[in-house]
């Protein structure tokens, strides 16, 4: 493992301390428990706290911010928060109009934000995001994970919130842009978790895991490594059936294409998935009216790429494009 | 039950876990997601530290501190779970008295608190098919000699355990991996058992 690491258990510590040195306009840190919190707190309107396991920054940490989250509660590398996290977060921003947690589908992460609504003593509600399409058999009562698609709607949300919507509504709004969202991820590396040293799982030079998780967790299958067109048809046609099973119009549709790194990849490659997806959504007759191209939602080092489409209307699209001010995604302020 | 046998089984749960390292670890990176030991060290230590600060507590408290602690040290699926079966044993233990007909019942509390907590039962490759079996166990039973108990229960779990291999997961990280989970231990029995295994030594070390 050739990591910048001073002490393994120091790892998140220190780069928490990190952001918010980076940032001093934007976000407060508190290191135990871990939570960061926007500087500018607006606890008036519906309060949006996320979390999860570290080592998918930016997210959620670097999402906190006008226009986005209020909270954001990072647990050890690939390892759920908890939920004094989360109590002691809202005890310090005193929500007065309620609370949304918005929680990736995973089962650590699902039981210790539902721990923490019945001990929160703040009116809350809860949103599941499970916006990955690789998951083979929906029979699993697990379901599907979330991943990058979780950036989008922590925008789209954070932008509803700022209206000053109620509870109910961003719940709803966040639900929407979830069914309309899907996600197929693309593996060419491992990662290696700091505490563990080694790759979390073997693959050779030449083998791709197609339908990779963020946590390097295996996906549909192993297979030899094809050009980039071939592999972006492989993962637009898993992305089209599954909006298809959850009744998402896909033709002659405005999209929200995402090309998402998982930090191991560069920018160049990125672009080059784009460029490909775009000569394949033509041919579906699907139009790209809104972009996002980087690493957004990664897995520490892993080399390997997610494509997300997420199925646009008005009302997302104009969310999409509302001022957001944070450490890792900025416009429009 | 008396808090010093609790505290004793601290220190050898712990030391069990510790010496188990490699195999949790490998089972939870080949099916998990490698994070299962880390985490579980991390929580023993933590309840370890807190220890002798129990001495003068009724098991009913102890277990209630050491519910809390889990929750917020261990993180992922474990702490939720860990924590829910110890704070409803702690409720129990409360309610029902703290002998082994109590502890019996708060067992079995536990883990129906464990099965709605991971919406998950028996049969589905997680630490329940160790701990369903044992908490049965417990009951049939709860007359029998304690050392032939804990004779039996350390073999049970070990049984238990072993039988998650050839099972389909359907819950937990692994569940998404289909047929590509069939011949491997599931990591959570794995963990279940070298705890359940630990205080039965701990108790069969009172037969010497």
């Amino acid at each position: 493992m050739k990591k910048f690491i001073n002490e393994v258990d120091d790892f998140i510590l220190e780069s928490l301390s990190g952001l918010a040195q980076a940032h001093p306009n934007l976000v407060s840190v508190n290191l135990d428990p871990m939570y960061v919190i926007r500087k500018d707190i607006a606890n008036k309107k519906v309060v949006l706290i996320s979390g999860g396991g570290s080592g998918h920054e930016p997210l959620h940490s670097g999402f906190v911010g006008h226009g986005m989250l209020d909270i954001a509660c990072p647990g050890h590398v690939f390892t759920s928060p908890t939920p004094d996290q989360m109590i002691s977060a809202l005890e310090a921003y005193q929500p007065e109009k309620g609370v949304l947690f918005i929680v990736k589908n995973y089962s650590g992460d699902v039981m210790n934000f539902e721990m923490a609504a019945e001990m929160s003593s703040y009116e809350n509600k809860s949103l599941i995001i499970n916006d990955d399409a690789a998951v083979i058999n929906s029979s699993y009562t697990t379901g599907k994970r979330g991943v990058a698609g979780t950036v989008i709607i922590e925008k789209v949300l954070g932008s509803l919130a700022e209206t000053g919507a109620n509870l109910d509504q961003c719940l709803s709004l966040g639900q929407r842009v979830n069914n309309a969202s899907s996600t197929m991820g693309i593996a060419l590396t491992s990662c290696t978790v700091p505490a563990a040293g080694k790759p979390t799982f073997d693959i050779g030079d030449d083998e791709v895991e197609v339908g990779v998780g963020i946590h390097g967790e295996p996906g549909r299958r192993r297979e030899k490594i094809k050009k980039a067109n071939l592999m972006v048809d492989d993962m637009i046609d898993v992305i089209l059936a599954d909006l298809k099973e959850k009744n998402v119009k896909t033709n002659s549709s405005e999209i929200l294409l995402l090309v998402n790194g998982y930090a191991g990849t560069p920018l160049s490659e990125l672009y080059l998935l784009f460029d490909v997806a775009a000569k394949n959504l033509k041919t579906h007759n699907i139009k790209i009216a809104r972009s996002l191209v980087g690493n957004y939602t990664t897995a520490l080092d892993m080399a390997g790429a997610s494509l997300t489409l997420c199925v646009l209307d008005d009302d997302i699209k104009n969310h999409w494009d509302a001022p957001v001010l944070t450490p890792a995604l900025r416009w429009g302020m | 039950m008396k808090t010093e046998f609790i505290q004793r089984c601290i220190k050898g749960i712990t030391q069990a876990i510790i010496e188990h390292e490699n195999d949790i670890e490998s089972l939870d990176r080949a099916i998990g997601d490698g994070d299962h030991y880390i985490n579980l060290k991390r929580g023993c230590l933590a309840i370890n530290s807190m220890a002798n600060d129990f001495n003068l507590m009724p098991p009913s408290d102890v277990f209630k501190k050491i519910g809390m602690k889990l929750l917020s040290t261990i993180g992922g699926a474990s702490g939720p779970l860990f924590a829910s079966f110890f704070l409803e044993l702690s409720k129990s233990l409360e309610n029902d008295g703290d002998d082994r007909d109590g502890f019996t019942k708060g067992f079995a509390s536990g883990v129906r608190a464990i099965m709605t907590r991971g919406k998950s039962d028996f049969g589905e490759k997680t630490m329940l098919d160790v701990l369903i079996p044992i908490s049965e166990l417990l009951n049939n039973r709860v007359d029998g000699d304690i050392f032939d108990v804990a004779t039996q229960i350390d073999r049970k779990a070990n049984e238990a355990m072993l039988a998650t291999k050839d099972l389909l997961p359907t819950k937990g990280r692994s569940a998404g991996l289909g047929d590509r989970a069939l011949g491997h231990i599931d990591p959570g029995a794995k963990s279940c058992q070298v705890i359940i295994s630990a205080v039965c030594q701990e108790i069969l070390k009172g037969k010497k």
